[in-house]
């Protein structure tokens, strides 16, 4: 119960169906703020009393366990490693897939609890052979299962989403409102929990310094120079103050981060154009393709969707898996239409309708566009 | 029937004291008033003064009421801080590691706004303070000193301190001493004039302020007491109709004055005894403990003279203190982790740190305290509820780690 809207109603809806249950907030940090800001709605000590209150009308106990360490180790260090590697990470999935469906599921079990009931939007229905299956929840533009395709099977056997069904936020709201909640209007959170004021770049900074150096262009040529390449982000445009002009004077895009060299790589925005993409770190939210009957055996292509942001929009792709000979398999997605702005360290996750059939941590992207053309 | 061993954290009311304060919320009268109403509220005030000032070894001028034990730790910190640096320089604030947070946010609030150098001496691994350092220190610097501020028994762990060797040192060096004793007040003879003239005390130097709490004594929350020797000067932290020789301003609660003279009579009257009932009830729960978990770890003094005899506190290796309270709790016992909570939100404590304990030792610490009412029924049922409990929580200790999730 993060004090939010969404898990409290989720544990209203849990109390309601009969279940024996506990309201747990997570001490996500040592140092808790006092007070909610901005847009933020979870982790200060007002959102803990905000939970509280819920618990405290829905009559049940509550309380704060504290995960500060593994989220530090697990989510936080992840983030700046994945980050100073030049990647982009998600430190949201990084957190379902490491503390709330590991740390807190297997500390709940081993308690004597059978589930742990979030707040997110998703579903968790029976397939075709009774196995269960991660779909996207009936509110569209609330829709989580993004964030959530990290969950193995394993994990959604003992996941519950009360919220799923339910056709919207709006409805949500209204709903706590009639069980008198006092979240039902809190305003929604955007931003990384850990990054209270939202300026991920100054925060990173903090962390790992800034050293400058080049920006050069797909043949290596300087073309100006950067404070930090953290800075940068594969798809941005602004912000780059570069000395020398493109040739054919067109706007230039960051399309890799070098962190080894300490370069960021720009070109034009045709070169964003995302043929393929691979991660050796994937997984399935259930049965895998071959199980779900998507594919006869290993090593063919099956139709699918693949997503890379929470909130971007799905588009029709083929995926298979590369058994890679020597090295370790991979998930292989190709997008029909070359996706912009793919950069690794993102998830992808492959959806088959509204099902989630799994997802990779982006190791590579092969361009549209090759050098020179 | 639910059992409370959580006294250290508060202490149910006694009957006499919740007869005491209802009596008193009946009446009407400020007792700085002149008339007869006023008048009868200031001989209960004054009355009740005198009572806890007696539990205390002290005159009744010598008894400053506060809002609570928190208030009057930072009185006796900052008022003396403050009033020894008309005369002379003395930054210097002088302390054990592990005391309370009243104690340690205070401290590190004058470094931070007024320059203060904290000096910290360090514990032993049953939590006693290096007596050798404070006189090294005292030895050195007594004269850039404000003042030596110690826990009588650290709250936690139970660890009762050498009072009667730091009151001599500090009386000797000429420097102020106060004593928290919010956690000892009840469990122990806690008192002014005796430990002065033992110690040796000259004015204004040695033991000269104690801050005790009624609700830990089976009085209610909301009102504390700093006990100030009438040599000792302080500073006011409330400004305003100079009540309480100045030092405390602000009207005075009548009814809860009358409450904790009600619980720290009752406390006089039984304190041997009841100490006496409750070491043992405490030597069993510890026995108890050590047969379910025979690698859980007694913190602090073993010696049964050395802790709070109403104090068992333990690290269980491999258990998270707060799966086990959870465990408890859900089973009807309620037990602490013992260590700060902000909004629930738990913190390894730095007692046990301060005591060299690690950081994963002191996540699996769990403390136990008994008061004025605890039974053996209490402590039998919590033995009863502690082999389940403990079992889930190593299971679920191993969690908190690395989990069958990670991948």
């Amino acid at each position: 119960m993060s004090g939010g809207v969404d898990s409290a109603v989720a544990a209203a809806r849990a109390v309601e169906a009969g279940h024996d249950v506990v309201g747990v907030h997570l001490a996500l940090s040592r140092m808790p703020g006092t007070l909610r800001t901005g847009s933020r709605g979870c982790c200060t000590i007002e959102d803990s009393m905000d939970a509280q209150r819920v618990a405290n009308l829905l009559e049940i106990p509550y309380y704060v366990w504290d995960f500060s360490e593994r989220f530090k180790e697990d989510v936080v260090d992840d983030f700046v490693a994945e980050y100073t590697a030049g990647r982009t990470p998600n430190p949201c999935m990084r957190c379902n897939e490491r503390i709330k469906f590991a740390a807190l599921l297997e500390k709940a079990l081993a308690l004597g609890f059978d589930a742990v009931v979030t707040g997110h939007y998703a579903k968790v229905l029976p397939g075709p052979s009774g196995e269960l299956e991660l779909h996207r929840a009936s509110a569209e533009a609330k829709d989580q299962s993004y964030v959530l395709g990290v969950l193995t099977a394993e994990q959604l056997a003992h996941a519950w989403f009360p919220l799923g069904d339910t056709p919207s936020k709006e409805l949500v709201r209204q709903e706590a409102e009639r069980r008198g909640l006092a979240v039902a209007r809190k305003p929604d959170s955007y931003d990384i929990c850990f990054i209270p004021d939202g300026d991920t770049k100054g925060w990173l900074a903090d962390r790992v310094g800034e050293t400058p150096g080049d920006i050069v262009d797909r043949t290596g040529a300087v073309v100006g120079s950067h404070d930090g390449a953290h800075a940068y982000t594969v798809g941005q445009r602004r912000g780059l103050r570069l000395g020398t002009p493109a040739p054919d004077g067109r706007p230039r895009f960051v399309l890799e981060v070098r962190p080894k060299e300490n370069t960021v790589v720009v070109g034009p925005k045709e070169a964003l154009a995302t043929a393929e993409i691979a991660g050796s770190r994937f997984s399935w939210a259930g049965l895998d393709p071959v199980a779900s009957g998507l594919v006869g055996a290993d090593g063919e292509d099956f139709e699918c969707e693949v997503q890379i942001r929470a909130h971007a929009d799905p588009v029709p792709a083929v995926a298979r898996i590369d058994r890679g000979g020597e090295g370790a398999a991979e998930l292989v997605v190709r997008p029909t239409q070359p996706l912009d702005g793919v950069a690794p360290g993102q998830t992808a996750v492959v959806y088959v309708g509204t099902r989630v059939l799994g997802q990779c941590t982006i190791d590579r992207t092969v361009s549209a566009v090759p050098v020179g053309a | 029937m639910p059992v409370y061993l959580d006294h250290a954290a508060t202490t149910p009311m006694r009957p006499e004291a919740v007869a005491a304060l209802t009596a008193a919320l009946g009446t009407v009268g400020n007792p700085a008033s002149i008339h007869s109403a006023g008048q009868r509220a200031k001989r209960s005030l004054e009355e009740s003064r005198a009572v806890v000032a007696a539990t205390l070894d002290a005159d009744p001028i010598e008894l400053v009421f506060t809002g609570n034990g928190t208030e009057a730790i930072n009185l006796a910190i900052k008022g003396l801080s403050w009033q020894r640096q008309h005369d002379a320089e003395r930054p210097r604030i002088v302390l054990p590691a592990g005391e309370h947070h009243a104690t340690l946010d205070t401290v590190e609030w004058l470094a931070a706004h007024e320059g203060a150098e904290i000096v910290e001496l360090p514990l032993d691994e049953l939590g006693r303070l290096d007596v050798d350092a404070l006189a090294a220190e005292l030895e050195a610097n007594a004269d850039r000193i404000a003042l030596v501020t110690m826990l009588w028994a650290n709250n936690e762990v139970g660890t009762v301190q050498p009072v009667a060797r730091v009151a001599e040192l500090t009386a000797a060096a000429g420097v102020p001493l106060h004593l928290d004793a919010v956690a000892a007040y009840g469990q122990l003879p806690v008192g002014l004039h005796a430990l002065r003239a033992e110690s040796g005390a000259q004015p204004g130097a040695g033991l000269v302020a104690i801050s005790v709490s009624a609700h830990k004594i089976g009085g209610p929350a909301g009102i504390g007491a700093l006990v100030l020797d009438r040599t000792g000067r302080i500073e006011p932290l409330i400004h305003g109709g100079g009540q309480q020789r100045r030092v405390r301003s602000g009207t005075q609660d009548v009814a809860a004055a009358a409450s904790f003279a009600a619980a720290a009579e009752a406390v006089a009257l039984r304190l041997d005894a009841d100490a006496e009932r409750m070491a043992a009830l405490r030597d069993r729960l510890i026995a108890g403990v050590a047969a379910v978990a025979p690698d859980a770890v007694l913190s602090g003094d073993p010696a049964p003279s050395g802790r709070l005899p109403g104090n068992a506190h333990f690290a269980f290796p491999g258990c998270e203190g707060d799966s086990l309270l959870f465990l408890l709790d859900a089973a009807g016992v309620a037990v602490s982790t013992g260590s700060a909570c902000q909004a629930g939100v738990p913190e390894p404590s730095h007692v046990l740190l301060a005591m060299g304990r690690s950081e994963s030792e002191a996540r699996g610490a769990l403390r136990i305290t008994l008061g004025h009412d605890s039974s053996e029924d209490d402590v039998d049922a919590f033995l009863a509820a502690l082999p389940a409990a403990h079992e889930r929580a190593a299971k679920a200790g191993l969690a908190a780690r690395r989990t069958s999730f990670d991948r």
